[in-house]
């Protein structure tokens, strides 16, 4: 027994509350007094926030027209019937008619919408080279494997920007125009392309590789458009803040979609007369129809949206917190009635004993 | 390798809890539901893709080498892959966290002071770390008897000589000297010294045994002869040399072995004296001696080296010349000493058994003392009805095995007859019914298991589980270490295979431990076989009820429900990747970034859970130890069926659902953010994951009935942590990472009003039944707790008149029976 020679005590635990599990502890227990109130309390709460939420969300408007026109029905179905099966597809253009009979209430954005694209796709996702869209010169040259088949052109040149993503850019664009009076002309109603993607993508995460002698064809030079582009990266807009990497309309495509029926931002209206929405009158959207979704089973809309403070047009919250705030309340009688049962029958058992 | 030891061993094998089975019944679930996704997803993939425009889109063309690749193999590595996509289902990180909570756990049981001794100055000690949850699961207690139940300290009570009684220390001493001549105790077998009044035995030295005598003068006596102690003769017998030069020959032994040999007109007071105290519960123990004429000495002296040098037949040769030897003695008396049932010995049993255990005492004893002490630990209550299957009741006999047969057939009638329901009621039956109590001796036991392998045999095994599955107590007495083992395995056995228990203090209980589920060892006077042996040992008996009620209750709870979240978590974190595949053409694309889906098991969600299963305490300790029937409910694994399995999975796969769907609801806007700008398919992730985050934490928190600062700590320190990290994962471009998926995808997410709102509601709407049903069970328990109080104050009032703590039992040969 060599242990019995070590000191008395030495082999004694210590009693800490910790080591004895007597830690001093809070022990909630969610009774029903105090579930009870809360449950009618959140049920309330929610129900007010749930109302607010639908008010503002049916306060928004939006007006979407579908494009793709193959149905015939529409004046793109020329273009559509005339896509069919080329490619690239011949440009084609094409109008939607519409008019608003009052304000719609600004500020008035403009999104297009399309469908059955998959854009979370994971082979379409992972073909892009972040680094090269960062500016940097070596990844300009090589781009990233990821890419293929979009990495190099069939001469053998990487390509700029690289990628199924870029490859795919959205390329359509319209131009809304507004006629005041009936037989009047058409006024067209600026669109700001600025201003549509991240703060942070378009400042930071993206950025054009350093200007060679002042300019930014040079610095793309021994690079190749990607195969789908008509012109090449340098080119998508004449202003050098918007051009580029850094052309907003690529910055927001290039941000893949949760779904494949997603919506993106093309243009914000806030200039001049159309700052507080689009006035009354008849209204017509010339639309260059250029990308081809039949292919693939899609559809293009283009959707005027106004915006609140919880952003687009989304009944779904609204909704969602009504029925949770009724379903709080109604559990919160049926919680009642159980409560007072139990309370009944343990009082009974009391007055047995 | 012929020792005892050697011969009772037994070879050690690897314990495993039930709760480690239940993990593995889990995760075969779990990995059919990962195949099934798989399957499902890699079958739907190629039914999406059939049509071609959803296999290769124009803006999504795959290279060369891609379409070339057999199709074969293609959906060989699809389906590989989605299983890498959801192999996060599998909680790969349970184990380490079982392993943790498992080894950290069992700290609490050698910490804690309830289990230290004074005496032994020694707490509980902790051998395996893997049963911990086990203690909460026991279904049979075996254990020993002598030092187990017993204090195995033999305290002096009374003596008488020559018929006269003699208590107390000035009576003591006054009677010895009476006496012929100083007659101290001495236990040689034992080595230990018996300290009679005035007399002290110093020791042997030099063949010489020294005596202290009251006026503290040493007396000197020579040994001569130690005439061994068998359990067949039943007494020992040293013959000394006194000073003066008489020969001495003292003798102790069982009443019944010690009274045919002495003269007849000296025992009739001395008898009434020893059936006396038998009645009181001690052992006794009667002494005698002769004077040897110096000529027998050489007679019997040249008889004992002829015998002891024999080399054949050496033992009877021996016993010839003891038999020869112990005869015509002078009685002197006899003594009384006690061996005292452990502290709280009663109390642990009551407890035991109140908590729905069987105990059984397997021991070595023979039949009357082991009863008396079963009596006296209240395993046996006085109206518990004996069923005994013993040498006695069957009698030596040809026709053992028909009465045998006739016996068990007749008990089984009158249990059946008792219980006629299945043995699931059978613990609430015992409230009501006749306890019924069986005993079985270690010959008896070998004839019914043992017998010739006919079937006659076997059935006389399955009509006496029967029996013993009816009894509320058994006592096995004489048995073998091994047959102790062989009773562990047969009930080990038993349908439904209940959890077995073993608690001992000696080498002969080596076996018993190991072959149960839990092997307890008790740190006792018969060495420290035991408690190595062990997978726990205690200093004392009565620590088993906060062992098995508090601790083993406690280990149980918080593991399996550690082991329920984790099944729990890890579904809901894949389901919604799951549902993804659903809407991204099946594709594999993860709907989480990549550091989320690393560190979701290893940050953000495994510290609560761990923190919980050291500290919860569901309820509190001292309400464990005092309410034993609290262990019912968690008997049998029950919170680890398939009931509590499958609600942990549907509440996983409803979160799971609300988390994805609520979140694509979501998205069906042009728009979250009041400045118009839109969301891409990391964010959708973000947002799932963050709710994910918040809703497992927080059911957990919910969960938690014993906040310690350190629970608030892990809990909110754990959601702070994944708010800061995913800050800081988004805030900075990372030079190594090729994709820069999730800058600033946070930020911009909690820019807006609507992600809030919809994060709180999705984690109150998945958290919304939880609380329900917390509240419904609280409204339940209160009433119940209120139940409950009112009867125990009526209990109180009618507990039962407790037993004087004594043993019924004579001089027995236990301690030599190893």
């Amino acid at each position: 027994m060599t242990w019995s020679a070590t000191a008395r005590g030495a082999h004694q635990p210590d009693n800490t509350a910790f080591t004895q599990q007597r830690l001093p502890a809070w022990q909630p227990l969610l009774s029903a007094s105090i579930a009870l109130p809360l449950f009618f309390c959140a049920g309330l709460a929610f129900i007010g926030l749930g109302l607010g939420l639908y008010y503002s969300s049916n306060g928004i408007k939006e007006l979407e027209y579908d494009y793709t026109g193959d149905l015939g029905t529409s004046n793109c179905s020329v273009c559509a019937a005339a896509g069919q099966g080329r490619s690239p597809p011949p440009r084609c253009s094409c109008a939607w008619y519409f008019s608003l009979p009052e304000l719609f209430q600004g500020p008035v954005y403009l999104y297009y919408e399309l469908t059955n694209f998959y854009q979370n796709y994971r082979r379409y996702g992972v073909s892009r080279d972040d680094e090269q869209l960062s500016g940097l010169p070596s990844a300009l040259r090589h781009p990233a494997n990821e890419c293929a088949p979009y990495q190099l052109s069939a001469a053998g040149l990487p390509i700029a920007p690289c990628g199924a993503i870029a490859n795919s850019l959205f390329n359509d664009s319209f131009s809304l125009w507004h006629q005041r009076r009936a037989g009047g002309p058409y006024v067209e109603v600026p669109l700001d392309r600025t201003g549509i993607a991240w703060w942070t993508d378009y400042h930071v995460k993206f950025r054009n590789p350093p200007l060679v002698n002042g300019s930014l064809a040079l610095a793309f030079q021994g690079t190749a458009p990607p195969p789908n582009w008509h012109r090449p990266v340098y080119d998508l807009s004449t202003d050098p803040n918007n051009t580029g990497f850094i052309n907003q309309d690529f910055v927001v495509w290039m941000r893949t979609a949760a779904l494949p029926t997603f919506r993106k931002l093309y243009a914000r209206i806030r200039q001049g007369n159309y700052s507080t929405g689009l006035p009354r009158g008849a209204y017509r959207v010339n639309i260059t129809y250029n990308y081809p979704v039949r292919a693939f089973g899609g559809h293009k809309l283009i959707i005027f949206s106004s915006i609140s403070w919880m952003g687009g047009k989304n009944p779904f919250l609204g909704i969602a917190y009504l029925v949770v705030g009724s379903l709080c309340i109604l559990m919160g009688f049926v919680m009642l009635v159980v409560y007072i049962r139990y309370q009944d029958q343990n009082d009974e058992d009391e007055d047995e004993e | 390798m012929e020792t005892k030891m050697a011969l009772n061993y037994q070879g050690k094998s690897q314990k495993r809890s039930a709760v480690e089975k239940s993990i593995n019944a889990f995760l075969i679930v779990y990995l059919f539901i990962l195949l099934t996704k798989a399957a499902v997803c890699t079958t739907l993939k190629y039914v999406w893709q059939s049509t071609p425009y959803n296999d290769e889109p124009w803006y999504n063309q795959k290279t060369q080498k891609e379409r070339e690749s057999l199709k074969v193999l293609k959906m060989f590595t699809d389906f590989l892959s989605f299983m890498v996509l959801f192999n996060f289902i599998i909680p790969v990180s349970m184990y380490v966290t079982v392993e943790m909570q498992k080894f950290l756990g069992s700290f609490f049981i050698s910490w804690d002071k309830d289990f230290y001794d004074e005496e032994i100055n020694e707490g509980a000690l902790v051998n395996t770390s893997d049963l911990n949850e086990e203690l909460g699961q026991v279904d049979y207690v075996f254990t020993d008897k002598t030092g187990t139940l017993t204090e195995n300290s033999m305290e002096f009570i009374e003596c008488c000589i020559d018929g006269h009684k003699y208590k107390g220390v000035t009576q003591e001493t006054d009677g010895l000297s009476q006496t012929d001549g100083p007659l101290p105790y001495f236990d040689k077998a034992d080595k230990v010294t018996f300290s009679v009044y005035g007399f002290t035995f110093v020791g042997i030295r030099n063949g010489y045994m020294r005596v202290e005598n009251q006026r503290k003068e040493i007396e000197e006596y020579e040994l001569l002869h130690t005439l061994n102690f068998d359990s067949v003769r039943r007494r020992m017998s040293v013959i000394v040399k006194t000073q003066s030069g008489d020969i001495l020959l003292f003798c102790k032994g069982a009443d019944s072995a010690v009274f045919p040999r002495v003269q007849n007109h000296e025992i009739e007071l001395t008898k009434a004296h020893v059936e006396r105290n038998a009645m009181d519960g001690y052992r006794t123990l009667c002494v005698a001696f002769k004077e040897i004429a110096p000529d027998d000495y050489e007679r019997i002296n040249r008889q004992l080296i002829e015998a002891k040098l024999a080399l054949q037949d050496r033992e009877e040769k021996l016993e010839k010349v003891f038999d020869d030897v112990e005869t015509n003695m002078n009685l002197i008396g006899a003594t009384a000493v006690e061996d005292k049932l452990q502290d709280q010995a009663a109390e642990t049993i009551e407890a035991l058994h109140a908590a729905g255990l069987k105990v059984w005492v397997l021991t070595g004893d023979k039949m009357e003392t082991a009863k008396s002490t079963c009596y006296a630990c209240r395993l046996f209550q006085t109206s518990t009805e004996l069923l005994e299957l013993t040498t006695k009741t069957i009698e030596e006999s040809e026709r053992k095995e028909d009465r045998l047969h006739e016996l068990l057939t007749e008990y089984r009638k009158k249990l059946l007859r008792e219980f006629p329901k299945s043995t699931r009621s059978l613990k609430k039956a015992w409230t009501e019914h006749q306890e019924y109590g069986l005993i079985i001796d270690g010959s008896t036991l070998s004839l019914i298991l043992n017998s010739s392998q006919d079937s006659s045999s076997n059935n006389y095994k399955s009509i006496f589980v029967q029996i013993c599955m009816k009894c509320t107590a058994v006592l096995c007495c004489r048995m073998a270490p091994l047959q102790k083992a062989q009773i562990v395995r047969m009930v080990k056995n038993l349908k439904g295979s209940p959890i077995t228990l073993s608690i001992g203090d000696g080498a002969n209980d080596v076996s018993m431990i190991l072959e149960s589920h839990v092997g307890i060892g008790i740190k006792g006077k018969e060495g420290r076989q035991a408690a190595r042996n062990s997978d726990y040992s205690v200093p004392k008996f009565k620590h088993l009820k906060k062992l098995l009620l508090a601790h083993g209750h406690l280990y149980y709870v918080r593991i399996a429900h550690l082991v329920q979240y984790f099944f729990y978590k890890n579904l809901c974190f894949i389901l919604p990747q799951f549902l993804y595949q659903f809407f991204c053409g099946f594709s594999q694309q993860p709907l989480y970034d990549a550091a989320y889906l690393t560190m979701y098991n290893i940050c953000f969600t495994s510290l609560p859970i761990l923190a919980y299963s050291l500290l919860e305490q569901h309820i509190n300790i001292d309400t464990l130890t005092a309410d034993p029937r609290l262990y019912m409910k968690i008997s049998g694994n029950a919170m680890l069926q398939l009931g509590p399995f499958l609600y942990w999975t549907f509440l996983a796969a409803f979160e799971g659902t609300v988390f994805f769907f609520g979140t694509y609801f979501l998205f069906q806007t042009s728009s979250l953010e009041e400045n118009a700008k839109v969301y891409g398919n990391w964010t959708f992730g973000t947002i799932v994951f963050t709710v994910l985050v918040f809703t497992v934490t927080l059911k957990l928190a919910l969960d938690t009935r014993f906040w310690t600062w350190i629970n608030h700590f892990v809990i909110w320190g754990s959601l702070a942590f994944y708010v800061f990290f995913s800050f800081f994962w988004g805030g900075i471009i990372w030079p190594f990472l090729k994709q820069q998926r999730m800058y600033f995808v946070f930020a911009q997410m909690l820019s807006s009003v609507s992600t809030w709102l919809a994060i709180f509601l999705l984690i109150f709407i998945s958290l919304f039944p939880e609380i329900l049903l917390i509240v419904l069970k609280n409204v339940r328990r209160r009433s119940a707790r209120r139940n409950l109080s009112c009867k125990k104050a009526s209990d109180s009032l009618s507990t039962r008149p407790s037993v004087r703590p004594l043993l019924l039992r004579t001089f027995s040969d236990e301690s030599n029976i190893l």
